[in-house]
């Protein structure tokens, strides 16, 4: 038997599920974006670009400028974990960045939404140390909540990603640079960034559509308009029963995803070539 | 910045160096853990509101409502860890296959298949989820613990896929190669050299699979409600509804397997399985 029909016979199984189980209601999703009550037609992206264009920019500045953050957040861990000179704030930073990682999105809503309230922890830590008077307080609970939220939770993730790669990085170009007198930042930029680009680009990409996709951060942070897509889609469907706007709605996200999606596939079969 | 590159750490200029670490990381530490604290003091708060900074009193009376036969709580506890549990399972078979055939078999399109897992990742699941619900519901699957299964698995094997793919291409194919020179089948070579060796790499993506599952709230909510609780789904129900107590239990039940795995995912995951990760 050749070794590609062995090779597509492994793989099969796994690609039946996505294509039955997201595939498929995905195709569904499409469809029904395009169906006014029964007919086809432009109906609902009519509505959709009505109501909620105002919500299609705030979730792709939000989602962005998050993306922005968590990258430059990883690379300054990374690369201090691996240009670090001294091992004991190495270790430090090593223990300390990982703890958001696996909590859930929604235990991130929760806590941030206690936290950073104007009631707050932050605000009364802040009061307390005589940095905030009262009544400048204000509460961090819309677009900067978000952000937060999706920088705290996403940027261990994408660090580990980062700082493993730089770990496996060969050691020898690092020290022959730094031989020759160049600065650790430098270092950094020069040499270690650009040999991790494609491992930082696999996890921003993960990370922006993991965000594009979270519901509950967003309706427990900040729901009131203007606020996300996934928070609008929700409010279509429980509020409405409106599945079609709903569905135009899913469909715009999938393009934004679709093209930041499309920039890694072009980067990977550059490099493959 | 030279003058610290000369190796003179007692040097006095190299201490001075602490003030602007300890701000930072003093910073990091704040953001990192005061969101945590403050979980864990509503955990205990039988009475706290505007203006005071800290609980007025302190109790265990929540937890006892919380794990009271009636609570809902330990339904929902059981019912997470079974589908996690099933999910891990049903994605490792799926994955592992995978996985061996996309980094060392000939495939066509590789980089295309690779990226189909992503979708489930790549797509605002809510419109899916109504969706497949609608499916589930004429096959019977709608409200079971299959069905909300069959979801997270669909939403997990990028995770399970792409980190057993690394995990197999971070083995030396020379090995496998070697038991079969000496005779052994193409199976057993693979079930007692690779499959052994890139354990620790499967161990990690079951991990990020059974977080993902224990995670998700959204196909639970259209997939399993109200005939499944799931965790996610009492924790929503509960903050929506002003009860902080109960709700920061909740969360509390969902963080401590995450903050478990977060300190031992590194004895699984090396540097080498890491960098091939998307490859």
């Amino acid at each position: 038997m050749p070794k590609r029909f062995l090779g597509l016979l492994l793989v099969l199984p796994a690609l039946a599920v996505i294509a039955f189980l997201f595939i498929l209601p995905l195709i569904m999703s499409a469809v029904g974006a395009f169906q006014v009550e029964g007919a086809f037609g432009w109906g609902n992206f009519t509505k959709t670009f009505d109501l909620y264009t105002k919500d299609i920019i705030f979730t792709v500045v939000i989602v962005s400028l998050s993306t922005v953050l968590i990258g430059i957040a990883s690379i300054a861990i990374g690369g201090y974990l691996t240009l670090g000179e001294h091992p004991v704030a190495v270790a430090i930073l090593r223990w300390l960045y990982r703890w958001p990682m696996f909590i859930p999105f929604i235990v991130v809503g929760q806590i941030l939404r206690t936290f950073l309230s104007k009631n707050g922890m932050m605000n009364n830590t802040f009061i307390n140390l005589g940095l905030l008077t009262p009544l400048d307080a204000v509460s961090f609970l819309d677009w900067r909540g978000i952000v937060i939220a999706f920088v705290w939770k996403q940027t261990p993730f994408v660090a580990l990603l980062v700082a493993g790669a730089m770990a496996s990085i060969n050691r020898d170009t690092i020290e022959a640079a730094r031989n020759l007198g160049a600065s650790r930042l430098r270092l950094l930029f020069e040499i270690v960034v650009p040999q991790v680009a494609m491992t930082l680009t696999v996890g921003l990409i993960l990370s922006f559509v993991t965000m594009m996709s979270v519901l509950s951060v967003p309706l427990m942070i900040n729901a009131q308009s203007p606020t996300m897509l996934t928070a609008d889609i929700a409010f279509r469907v429980n509020s409405y029963g409106d599945y079609g706007v709903a569905n135009a709605l899913g469909l715009v996200s999938l393009v934004l995803a679709a093209s930041v999606a499309w920039i890694y596939l072009r980067a990977s079969l550059k490099e493959r070539a | 910045m030279t003058a610290a590159h000369i190796p003179a750490t007692r040097n006095p200029i190299a201490a001075l160096w602490w003030v602007p670490r300890g701000i930072i990381f003093g910073l990091m530490a704040f953001f990192i853990f005061g969101p945590l604290f403050n979980l864990l003091l509503w955990t205990v708060a039988e009475k706290w509101y505007f203006p005071y900074s800290l609980p007025l009193e302190y109790g265990f009376s929540s937890w006892a409502k919380v794990f009271a036969p009636r609570g809902g709580a330990m339904e929902s506890l059981t019912n997470s860890l079974i589908v996690a549990l099933l999910t891990v399972v049903v994605s490792l078979l799926l994955a592992i296959p995978a996985g061996y055939a996309l980094a060392r078999l000939k495939l066509p399109f590789r980089g295309l298949i690779l990226l189909a897992f992503l979708i489930p990742q790549a797509f605002p699941n809510l419109t899916v989820y109504v969706n497949i619900a609608r499916i589930f519901y004429e096959i019977r699957l709608n409200g079971t613990i299959p069905g909300v299964v069959l979801v997270h698995v669909s939403h997990g094997l990028v995770y399970a896929v792409w980190i057993a793919t690394a995990a197999f291409s971070a083995i030396d194919a020379e090995l496998e190669q070697a038991a079969r020179n000496i005779g052994a089948g193409a199976f057993r070579a693979f079930l007692d050299v690779t499959l052994p060796l890139a354990a620790p790499g499967l161990m990690a993506s079951a991990i990020f699979v059974f977080l993902e599952s224990l995670d998700e709230f959204t196909g639970s909510y259209f997939v399993g409600a109200p005939d499944v609780n799931m965790l996610p789904l009492l924790l929503y129900t509960t903050a929506a509804g002003g009860n902080y107590q109960i709700a920061s239990i909740t969360a509390l039940l969902l963080l401590v397997p995450s903050l478990v795995f977060m300190l031992i995912v590194e004895r699984f995951l090396k540097a080498d399985v890491l960098s091939r990760v998307g490859h």
